[in-house]
C-alpha cells in the first residue's frame, strides 16, 4: 500500500439493491459450494441406482409397495416409487443440506457482520437466503424427478401406468402426474426446508442444524409407527409425504393434498416465523 | 462551518449499556465523535471497544442508550450506514470466492456505483494481481487490507476501523497508517479501535479510554497531556530517601520507583521539592522533565500504580476517576 490511488469519489447512478440482489447472490454462493453438489448430485445418483437394481433384480420379484409391480412395466413408476422411498430421509437430507447451513455458514465463515453492515436490511437479506433454499429445494426434486423419469424409462419403457384405483393411464398423463405429484411432493420438502431454515438461524451450527433438521423429520415417521399413535398420523409431517398419491386415484382424490397444505402450514410457518425473528433481532457477536 | 454546526456529528453515542446476564460488556459510554476527526478508542482486551463498535454499526442491540450516525439510528435501519464503513474484529469474506467476487458480492449489497470502485480500491491496498485468488488461501495481512478495500467501496464519511494493524508487519503497518492518515486528509472521519498507543498517539487528535466497559477519559490527547501535567525523572543520591520525600511532599502526584524515580507536578512543587530533598539529605543527581506519553497516561488511567496502589493519577478536572 505505498503508493495510494485511492478510488475514485465521483457519485454513480443509484441502483438500490434488495432482495434479489441477495437472491442472486445465494444462487452464486451455492453454485461454489460442495453441499450443493452433495444434495443435487444424491438427486441423480440415486434414481440411476435405483433403476440399475431394478434392472439386475427384476427376476427376484417385486414388493409390496405403491407401483411396485410397475416398476418392470413403465418408467414412469420409477419418480413414484422414489417419491414413496425417499421421504424417510434423502430428500429431508438433501433439503437440510442446504437449508441448515445457509444462515450457520454466515457464521461458521464470520461474514454475517460483513454482510450485515453494507446497504440491506436483514430482512432483505433473510428473503434473499429462504428464496435461494427454496429454488435449491425444488430444483433438487424436479432434478431427481426428472433423471427417475428419464432412467426408468431407458429400463422400463415409456408406457402407460395403472393408477391406484386400478384404471389405466396412458403415458402422456401419467408423466404429467408424475410431474404435479413431484410438485404436491415439495409441500412437505418446502416444510421441512423452514424448519431447517430456523435451526439453521437458531442453533448458528450448520451441522446441528443439518441433522436437527433430519431427526425432527425422522421423528415424525417415529411417531407414526409407534402403537396407539395411530390418530395422529394423518396431522403428522411425515403422512404428507403420501398427499401426492391422491392425484395417482381415479378421480383425484384432493382431500390429502388440502390435508397436506394446512398440515405443513401448521408445521412449516411457525418455523419460518421463528426463524426470521431469531435473524431479525439477534446479535451478531461473533460471526 | 456553519454546516458542520448544523450537521449532527457522524458518531454520537449517549448512555450505551450491554449487558450479558450478569456481565455488563459497556457500562454507560457516552461518546461524541466530530467530522474529520481521527478518533482513537483504546481500552485493554476485553474493555468493551468492540463490543462498542458492533453496537455502532448496529451488529448488536444496546440494552440501554442509543448510537446515532450522523443523526440516525443503526438498530432501526441499515439506512444509518450510508456513508458508514468498516470492520470489526477481522474483516472476514466467503473463503470459497476470489477477492474480487468478493468485493463484487459486497459491491451488489451496496449498490450505487460501488462495483465501479473495486478496480480502484483493489489498487488502493495493492491486491489487484491477487484479486483472482481465493481469499481463503489469503494471509492475515491480506484480508486486513482487503477489509480497507471493501470499505472503500462504500465511498464512506465515517470509517470505523477495530484494530486494522492487527497481524501487520511492520511494512504493512506503516502502511496502513499512511493509508489511514490519507483517508483522514480527505476530510473521511475515522474511528480507530487499536491498543497500539503510539499508533494512536501518531495518527488520532481525540481519543477515549474505555476500562471494563466504561469511558475513563474522552477527550483531545494534547488535553490529556496537558490536564496529566509533566512528569519527571529523579535521580538522587539516596532513592529510598528520596521516594518517602517525594511521597510526602504536597503537589507531587502518581510517583513511581523503577531505575528511577518518575513523578508528575506542576514547576512550583518541583522546586519545593528540590528544597524538601536537600534537607532530607538526598542530593540531586539528575531531575529532569519530560512529556508523558500517551502510553504513560493509558496505563495510568487503565492499571495501578507501578508500586502496586490503585489506580488513577491525580486526575485533572476533565480526567474521571476509575470507581
Amino acid at each position: 500500500m505505498s503508493s495510494l490511488a485511492l478510488p475514485r469519489s465521483t457519485p454513480s447512478p443509484a441502483a438500490a439493491p434488495g432482495v434479489r440482489t441477495v437472491y442472486r447472490w445465494e444462487l452464486a454462493k451455492l453454485r461454489r459450494q460442495k453441499r450443493t453438489y452433495l444434495g443435487l448430485g444424491a438427486s441423480i445418483i440415486v434414481p440411476i441406482l435405483f433403476t440399475l437394481a431394478i434392472h439386475f433384480r427384476h427376476h427376484h420379484g417385486h414388493g409390496d409397495f405403491a407401483f411396485s409391480s410397475y416398476l418392470n412395466r413403465s418408467g414412469l413408476a420409477v419418480p413414484l416409487v422414489i417419491l414413496l422411498f425417499g421421504a424417510v430421509w434423502m430428500f429431508p437430507l438433501i433439503t437440510a443440506l442446504v437449508a441448515g447451513d445457509i444462515f450457520a455458514s454466515e457464521d461458521h465463515n464470520g461474514t454475517l457482520k460483513t454482510i450485515l453492515t453494507r446497504s440491506l436490511e436483514r430482512w432483505q437479506i433473510f428473503a434473499g437466503k429462504a428464496l435461494a433454499a427454496v429454488t435449491y429445494a425444488v430444483a433438487a426434486i424436479l432434478l431427481d424427478g426428472t433423471v427417475a423419469v428419464i432412467a426408468g424409462c431407458v429400463q422400463s419403457g415409456f408406457n402407460s401406468l395403472q393408477s391406484l384405483s386400478g384404471t389405466i393411464v396412458s403415458a402422456p398423463k401419467a408423466l404429467e402426474l408424475v410431474y404435479v405429484s413431484l410438485l404436491v411432493y415439495l409441500i412437505p420438502i418446502l416444510t421441512i426446508l423452514a424448519i431447517g431454515l430456523m435451526l439453521s438461524s437458531v442453533t448458528r451450527n450448520s451441522t446441528a442444524a443439518v441433522v436437527g433438521t433430519l431427526m425432527i423429520s425422522l421423528l415424525f415417521q417415529l411417531i407414526g409407527i409407534l402403537p396407539g399413535m395411530g390418530g395422529t398420523q394423518p396431522y403428522l409431517l411425515s403422512t404428507q409425504f403420501n398427499a401426492w398419491q391422491g392425484l395417482l386415484r381415479t378421480p383425484i382424490d384432493w382431500s390429502p393434498i388440502i390435508r397436506a397444505a394446512w398440515v405443513c402450514a401448521m408445521y412449516g410457518v411457525p418455523a419460518l416465523v421463528a426463524a426470521y425473528v431469531v435473524f431479525l433481532r439477534r446479535d451478531v457477536a461473533g460471526g | 462551518m456553519n454546516d458542520q454546526r448544523r450537521d449532527p456529528p457522524p458518531v454520537e453515542v449517549r448512555g450505551l449499556v450491554k449487558r450479558y446476564g450478569e456481565l455488563i460488556a459497556v457500562d454507560r459510554v457516552d461518546l461524541t465523535v466530530c467530522a474529520g476527526d481521527v478518533y482513537g478508542y483504546l481500552g485493554p482486551n476485553g474493555a468493551g471497544k468492540t463490543t462498542s463498535l458492533r453496537m455502532m454499526l448496529g451488529l448488536i442491540r444496546p440494552s440501554e442508550g442509543s448510537v446515532r450516525l450522523f443523526g440516525r439510528d443503526p438498530v432501526l435501519s441499515v439506512r444509518a450506514l450510508d456513508g458508514v464503513a468498516g470492520f470489526v474484529e477481522a474483516p472476514t469474506f466467503y473463503p470459497y470466492l476470489s477477492a474480487r467476487r468478493n468485493l463484487e458480492l459486497l459491491a451488489a449489497f451496496d449498490g450505487g456505483g460501488a462495483r465501479e470502485r473495486i478496480d480502484s480500491a483493489l489498487e488502493t491496498v495493492e491486491l489487484s494481481d491477487r484479486q483472482a485468488d481465493r481469499v481463503g488461501g489469503f494471509s492475515h495481512g491480506m484480508r486486513q487490507r482487503l477489509g480497507i478495500a471493501a470499505a472503500l467501496l462504500r465511498q464512506p464519511r465515517l470509517l470505523l476501523l477495530d484494530e486494522p494493524t492487527t497481524g501487520l508487519d511492520p511494512g504493512g503497518m506503516r502502511d496502513m497508517r499512511v493509508l489511514v492518515r490519507r483517508l483522514a486528509g480527505q476530510g473521511i472521519t475515522i474511528v480507530l479501535s487499536s491498543h497500539l498507543l503510539a499508533e494512536v498517539e501518531e495518527l488520532c487528535n481525540r481519543v477515549a479510554i474505555i476500562q471494563r466497559g466504561r469511558i475513563v477519559y474522552e477527550g483531545e490527547i494534547a488535553e490529556l497531556k496537558r490536564a496529566a501535567g509533566l512528569t519527571y525523572r529523579l535521580s538522587t543520591t539516596d532513592d529510598a530517601r528520596a521516594l518517602a520525600v517525594c511521597r510526602a511532599q504536597p503537589g507531587i502526584a502518581d510517583v513511581r520507583c523503577g531505575e528511577t524515580i518518575t513523578f508528575t507536578a506542576d514547576a512550583a512543587a518541583v522546586a519545593e521539592l528540590s528544597r524538601a530533598l536537600v534537607e532530607a539529605g538526598a542530593l540531586i543527581r539528575a531531575l529532569a522533565p519530560q512529556g508523558a506519553t500517551l502510553e504513560d497516561l493509558f496505563f495510568s488511567l487503565t492499571e495501578g500504580r507501578a508500586d502496586g496502589e490503585a489506580v488513577p493519577p491525580e486526575p485533572a478536572p476533565e480526567l474521571e476517576a476509575v470507581p
